[in-house]
């Protein structure tokens, strides 16, 4: 999904990092790109001032578009820079180069202290962030604040639950697993029926994924607070990041799971052909699915809970999710924290998300709607997914701490879980690198190992 | 070699050395001209490649790490960047790509050239085409291209393996990744090449190949012993060229990592490398560094491949 044009988005980059790169050196200096930019919507009111936005939300056409005519004393200007990594590339380029970073930016909450370390958002509480503070599930309110300090507004989340083919289920004899043993079992039992399909992809690019299941049996990687920048604690390989890698590297030697890349085109046809009876999956995974080409058109979908470790103390846990926070750059920054606040702060915008877009919303007044609850969903035949899975697993959620740099992280795990499906090395090793390589990183970007 | 005279000091320019002893009003005068002439360039040039580059340098010359601030270290990320093991791992692979694909681009484009040259009827105007014809197709284009022709689900290869009743093999696993991006370099470039060669051969007098033949040369030994050696310093000029573009291999690697993200990591190549360092992991100071660190690497290794080549090439 993310990554499929990075090269492009790349080489992009590049040439703009060139060009900032020589109006610093010459001292003439271009800037106003940002007043320049032309925007994607159109502007209803030209007297209002401008915020400049850079969103990928699906329908956010939509939303814009709502909220321009609703206001009259601000407008949006919006401008689709790319999804997740590209731009993030962007943005992390315009910080480098001190210009052309929009007001308010979407982030993934995950990236938000890999910006905030680079003083690159504004702390939102001066701005009356507190204030809403209670209108926002608090997994995600967690989520998107470091200590005292609030850094983005919360959008839409990610818990995790279990989406999977009944029809291969009931072909093969299979009961719903509600723990992971079930989940081994259910594997076992597939692969014996034989018709190839395996109960579902660990993919070794999962990223945030496989942080998510690592999470679910009581791994905490990082400590980490934007208040005291310098100091981080890291323990990515606890015990229960063991426990789950071992679990995983198992049904991986015994080929109950595929390991795919995540988020390529093969992928994106398996999930929906039938090659995997299970996705498990995000609250934006059934729109995801939905948005597939090529899927089996006999295809019966359902949604149930994650399957747990120990269902006595169920644990839920989250996959992305993201939030809108305003940049340093930002000219009038009060009022870039108003439409931060109010563009997904509002019933009816937040609906057109709901609707259009299938985000799972972190703003109460519509994620505790009855209508939220009660929706059905034609794609799982009339089930209704939020109520049954998604809404628990996000009421269960407690938020995490991410690193000042996790997409080093990420693609350090990338690596050792390859390495360990490639059987170079077991799951406790390959966790134990990636400890030995992150604390090297860390010491020589400065920081103090806690 | 020893048997022919190449015209090697054909494309020597002719140094104005008199001009510069006597450098009258006149000629001063046409020289402002000159440079007003090469302005627009001059001015791009600058801009977009001179200006860059200076300020590039200085960066690598500071260290600005996440938890700290800025500060100059001088030749501090050189240090780093010559005992930093990704990097050098990057280039024992690069190192291991120019061994694998310069021979086989070289390979193909010598023989297409060879043959090419032979011909005289339409199919070979229209072959010389069909293989210029990857060249131009945009790189990111054609290893996207390639990307789906070594997917497991899309690509031709299930199939025809199939026939056979074999399984097609991973294109895109980690001991393969290798052989695939040498094809897809070799696929693109071999054309390009084949073209620089066969443009050279067509400037050879045919009345050298009918002296070879009246002593009895036949078409191999024209080809070996005649063509080629009387084309050398375009042999050169070529090695060069996919030297150069081997040391700094990026754009194929970084598209196909999109749906190899293991077989391929993020630091592949020292190019991919600089770019990880720089967008993904903010560190343009080291990332900086790397970039010259390469560009010193290439320099040396074209120098003394030139140095080495110094007869063939006519630079002595």
């Amino acid at each position: 999904m993310k990554a499929k044009f990075l090269a492009t988005a790349g080489i992009v980059a590049a040439t703009a990092v060139a060009l900032t790169g020589c109006s610093g050196g010459n001292g003439s200096g271009g800037g106003g790109g940002a007043e320049a930019a032309s925007c994607t919507n159109t502007i209803v009111n030209e007297e209002a001032p401008q915020v400049t936005v850079w969103a990928w939300y699906p329908a956010f056409n939509e939303v814009v578009d709502q909220f321009n005519n609703a206001n009259d004393d601000v407008q949006i200007c919006w401008t689709n820079a790319g999804q997740g990594n590209d731009e993030y590339t962007k943005f992390s380029t315009s910080i480098e180069s001190g210009s052309g970073a929009p007001d308010v930016i979407q982030l993934e909450s995950e990236v938000l202290s890999s910006f905030t370390i680079r003083d690159a958002l504004v702390d939102l509480t001066e701005y009356g962030a507190n204030d809403v503070k209670d209108q926002y599930a608090e997994g995600a309110w967690e989520d998107a604040s470091s200590g005292d300090a609030v850094y983005a507004i919360p959008v839409d989340g990610g818990p995790m639950g279990m989406l999977y083919r009944q029809d291969l289920f009931d072909a093969a004899g299979i009961q719903v697993p509600t723990t992971w043993e079930e989940f081994e079992a259910a594997a076992k039992k597939l692969k014996e029926s034989g018709d190839g399909a395996v109960i579902a992809d660990f993919p070794t690019n999962g990223r945030a994924f496989n942080q998510a299941l690592f999470a679910q049996a009581g791994s905490v990687p990082f400590e980490y607070d934007s208040a005291n920048p310098q100091e981080i604690g890291i323990k990515v390989n606890d015990q229960g990041a063991k426990d789950v890698l071992e679990y995983w590297d198992g049904l991986v030697k015994q080929g109950l799971v595929a390991t795919d890349d995540a988020f390529t085109a093969d992928y994106n046809t398996k999930l929906v052909d039938g090659s995997y009876a299970v996705y498990l999956a995000a609250a934006w995974g059934p729109g995801y699915l939905q948005g597939l080409s090529d899927a089996d058109p006999t295809a019966v979908w359902r949604a149930a809970p994650l399957p747990q470790w120990d269902p006595a103390n169920p644990v839920q846990v989250n996959w992305g999710g993201s939030t809108f926070a305003v940049t340093e750059q930002a000219k009038d920054k009060e009022l870039s924290a108003k439409v931060a606040m109010e563009i997904f702060g509002n019933e009816e915008r937040m609906n057109i998300g709901v609707d259009k877009g299938a985000l799972f919303p972190s703003y109460a007044p519509v994620l505790e709607s009855e209508a939220f609850a009660n929706k059905e969903y034609e794609f799982f035949d009339g089930q209704q997914i939020q109520k049954d899975v998604f809404l628990d697993a996000a009421a269960g959620y407690e938020g995490a701490t991410f690193s000042p740099f996790q997409n080093y992280a990420y693609d350090q795990l990338t690596v050792q879980i390859y390495a360990m499906v490639q059987g170079e090395k077991d799951a406790g090793k390959a966790l134990d690198d990636l400890q030995a390589s992150l604390e090297q990183y860390a010491t020589e970007q400065g920081f103090t190992l806690k | 070699m020893a048997t022919t005279t190449a015209p090697s000091s054909a494309h020597r320019a002719e140094a104005p050395a008199s001009a510069k002893h006597r450098p009258d009003k006149n000629y001063r005068r046409k020289q402002r001209w000159g440079w007003l002439f090469v302005a627009p360039f001059a001015l791009v040039f600058a801009t977009f490649l001179i200006l860059p580059l200076v300020f590039a340098f200085r960066m690598s010359l500071f260290t600005s790490t996440l938890a700290t601030g800025n500060k100059f270290v001088g030749a501090e990320n050189y240090v780093k960047a010559f005992t930093d093991p990704i990097f050098l791992q990057g280039l024992g692979t690069v190192a291991k790509f120019a061994l694998i694909m310069i021979p086989a681009q070289m390979v193909v484009a010598l023989v297409a050239a060879l043959v090419l040259d032979n011909l005289a009827t339409w199919a070979s105007k229209f072959s010389r085409l069909m293989i210029f014809i990857p060249y131009a197709v945009p790189v990111v284009i054609g290893a996207l291209m390639w990307g789906f022709l070594y997917s497991p689900r899309f690509g031709p290869a299930s199939s025809i393996f199939g026939l056979f009743g074999a399984a097609a093999p991973d294109f895109l696993a980690q001991d393969s990744i290798f052989g695939s991006l040498v094809n897809i370099v070799t696929w693109q470039w071999a054309g390009y090449y084949m073209i620089i060669i066969y443009a050279a051969l067509r400037g050879i007098d045919p009345g050298i190949y009918e002296a070879a033949v009246l002593d009895g040369a036949t078409d191999r030994q024209i080809a070996l012993r005649i063509k080629v050696p009387m084309i050398s310093s375009s042999l050169v000029m070529v090695v060069i060229f996919a030297l150069i573009g081997t040391l700094q291999f990026f754009t194929e690697p970084q598209v196909l990592r999109a749906v190899a993200q293991g077989a391929i990591p993020t630091s592949y190549t020292p190019n991919m490398y600089a770019f990880s360092l720089a967008f993904s992991y903010s560190q343009f100071n080291y990332a900086s560094a790397i970039s010259f660190a390469l560009g010193i690497v290439v320099f040396v290794f074209s120098f003394f491949f030139l140095f080495l080549t110094r007869k063939q090439s006519g630079l002595k």
